[in-house]
């Protein structure tokens, strides 16, 4: 089954610099059609093991894999697209030269018309690169990233700086591109990018991958759900009863973190008949995405404290 | 939205056509040319120093010396011709390391060694514009004379003569990240242009300072444009050889430093 081979894989990666150890041991697949978001803190990993899968960094153990290749390798490349968070282009070149500047590296590449009205920059193509504001630069390096039909994107911080409107075009853009069998891997701040695009979530923590999984998955892992309603209890009262974790009190209403949530909207409602504006919502993303890190944080000081 | 244009390629779509290989190498050296050529900031000091510098020193007070004027056209032409190796070459790329544009031209299927020679192309084309600038100040205002064949000479010398400053560019280049460059470059420039009688000839010098000359580069390739000049009769293969030599020592370092380090 070829779409069982993953498009790009980092397979038992150890990486050192000095006595740091920036990677360790990690192992990440990407397969056709999928979108994975990468996620963690800064100095988790998360560049340093994107710069192995461009083949930007050797690894120090383990393998790097682009397309069953090694991705130095000029062929498997070509059917990637890259967005890298820091890259500053020439300022003086036209947006169109960059555009058709990029094309020229790959052998089938898109032209420069539909590139523009993917990224919707049609209206900035004659334009200085330097003169354009960072949304719209953004915009030109989403546009530079497909522009050679990549198999495969690499989209580092892809909706920094971008409007509301401009970024939910992005998102489609991005939506389209994997329901056409394209790869994606994304490396975001904002969880709910994560959330609204992603098949796959790696967290990653300290060098390691510490979950891998779906978007529900990841969720699921943290059991907690928030409960918030109007109601005349006061906050003291419910924290002592049993499977409340949290309650704070913003001005009428209450808003409560339990395990049990059944168990206490039912206590609730018995003991407050006045009570209305029941919502009851699973934790999102970055409750579990903060929770796991913290558990990762706690693992790591212990065992610093045990050697 | 436009779906139409979003098919993948299938894989035996990823080979590379030849022509579009070449039209790789031509589409960077054609962006590299461009982006300086409309960079002011970059163009006018390159440009200005060498011309303006002549303008004083080789036409408006040469002191009456018959020899001033030609000297100077070969001295001064070395210093502008230094600059775009130097600065266009070496700033450019510690520059670019600095802020990621090299390490996504790396990322993406650029092929090898097309970002150097785009550099490269971009170096000689505006070393031909300076010697050109040069010649025509040196021809009128500065009443020099020169056969045909020796403009050629000339041209040609400032064309490929920017190839060491290139190399040595891109080593301090390689050793110094971002705008720190541009102060170490121009401690290396002034310096050597002054020392290895660009501005001034070495016979006006300090005996032992100018004994020291032939350790820069510079001081061979002026060598070599006194030679074309007609100031000079000495054979000139040998600076030819040590200028290769700086050329292709500076390259090897460079570009192992580059390689291991990006």
């Amino acid at each position: 089954m070829p779409d069982e081979r993953p498009v790009a894989a980092l397979r038992g990666v150890s990486m050192r610099y000095g006595r740091v150890t920036a990677l360790h041991d990690v192992d990440l697949a990407i397969h056709a059609g999928q979108m994975l978001a990468l996620l963690g803190p800064n100095g988790a990993g998360k560049s340093t093991s994107i710069a192995l899968l461009l083949g930007l960094l050797r690894p120090g153990q383990g393998r790097a894999e682009l397309f069953g290749c090694d991705p130095q390798q000029l062929a498997a490349r070509r059917r990637i697209g890259v967005m890298l968070q820091s890259a500053q282009l020439p300022p003086t070149l036209r947006v169109g030269e960059l555009l058709r500047l990029t094309a020229s590296y790959y052998p089938h590449p898109r032209t420069v018309q539909s590139c523009a009205s993917l990224a919707g920059i049609e209206d900035v193509l004659m334009r200085p690169y330097g003169k354009l504001s960072g949304g719209q630069r953004r915009r030109v390096q989403f546009a530079l990233a497909l522009c050679g039909r990549p198999t495969l994107l690499f989209l580092d911080e892809p909706t920094v700086g971008m409007d509301i409107e401009a970024r939910q075009k992005l998102w489609a853009t991005m939506r389209s591109l994997v329901e056409e069998g394209c790869a994606v891997v994304l490396t975001t701040h904002y969880l709910e990018e994560a959330e609204a695009l992603a098949d796959r979530v790696a967290v990653m923590a300290h060098g390691r991958v510490i979950h891998q999984g779906t978007v529900d998955a990841l969720r699921a892992r943290v059991a907690v759900r928030r409960i918030r309603c109007m109601s005349s209890l006061s906050a003291e009262t419910v924290a002592c009863w049993p499977g409340v974790s949290l309650v704070e009190r913003h001005g009428g209403a209450l808003h409560i973190a339990t395990l049990e949530a059944e168990a206490v909207v039912r206590r609730l409602l018995a003991s407050d008949a006045d009570l209305s504006g029941l919502e009851v919502t699973r934790a999102g993303l970055a409750e579990a995405f903060t929770e796991l890190t913290r558990d990762a944080d706690t693992a790591l000081h212990t065992a610093r404290e045990v050697a | 939205m436009e779906t139409a244009s979003l098919q993948i390629p299938a894989e035996h779509e990823v080979t590379m056509p030849f022509q579009r290989v070449i039209g790789a190498y031509l589409a960077e050296i054609r962006s590299e040319c461009l982006r300086y050529l409309r960079a002011p900031g970059f163009m006018l000091p390159v440009i200005l120093f060498p011309t303006v510098f002549y303008l004083m020193f080789g036409v408006l007070m040469n002191g009456g010396h018959p020899h001033a004027a030609r000297y100077l056209l070969g001295s001064y032409t070395v210093f502008g011709v230094m600059a775009p190796g130097l600065f266009g070459f070496g700033v450019s790329l510690a520059i670019e390391r600095d802020q990621g544009l090299l390490m996504l031209k790396r990322a993406l299927p650029m092929p090898p060694g097309a970002y150097l020679l785009g550099k490269m192309v971009m170096a000689m084309l505006t070393a031909g514009i300076i010697v050109a600038l040069m010649l025509v100040l040196g021809l009128t205002a500065g009443g020099v004379t020169l056969a045909p064949a020796r403009i050629f000479a000339f041209l040609a010398l400032g064309v490929f003569g920017v190839l060491p400053f290139c190399a040595l560019g891109m080593l301090v280049g390689t050793l110094i990240k971002g705008q720190g460059a541009p102060g170490l470059l121009n401690l290396v420039y002034l310096p050597m242009a002054f020392l290895s009688g660009l501005w001034f000839p070495l016979s006006v010098m300090p005996g032992w300072l100018a004994t020291t000359a032939p350790v820069w580069p510079s001081y061979h390739l002026n060598a070599i444009a006194q030679h074309v000049v007609g100031l000079s009769t000495a054979p000139v293969t040998g600076h030819v050889l040590v200028l290769a030599g700086v050329a292709a020592g500076c390259f090897a370092l460079a570009a192992a430093r580059l390689r291991r380090r990006g």
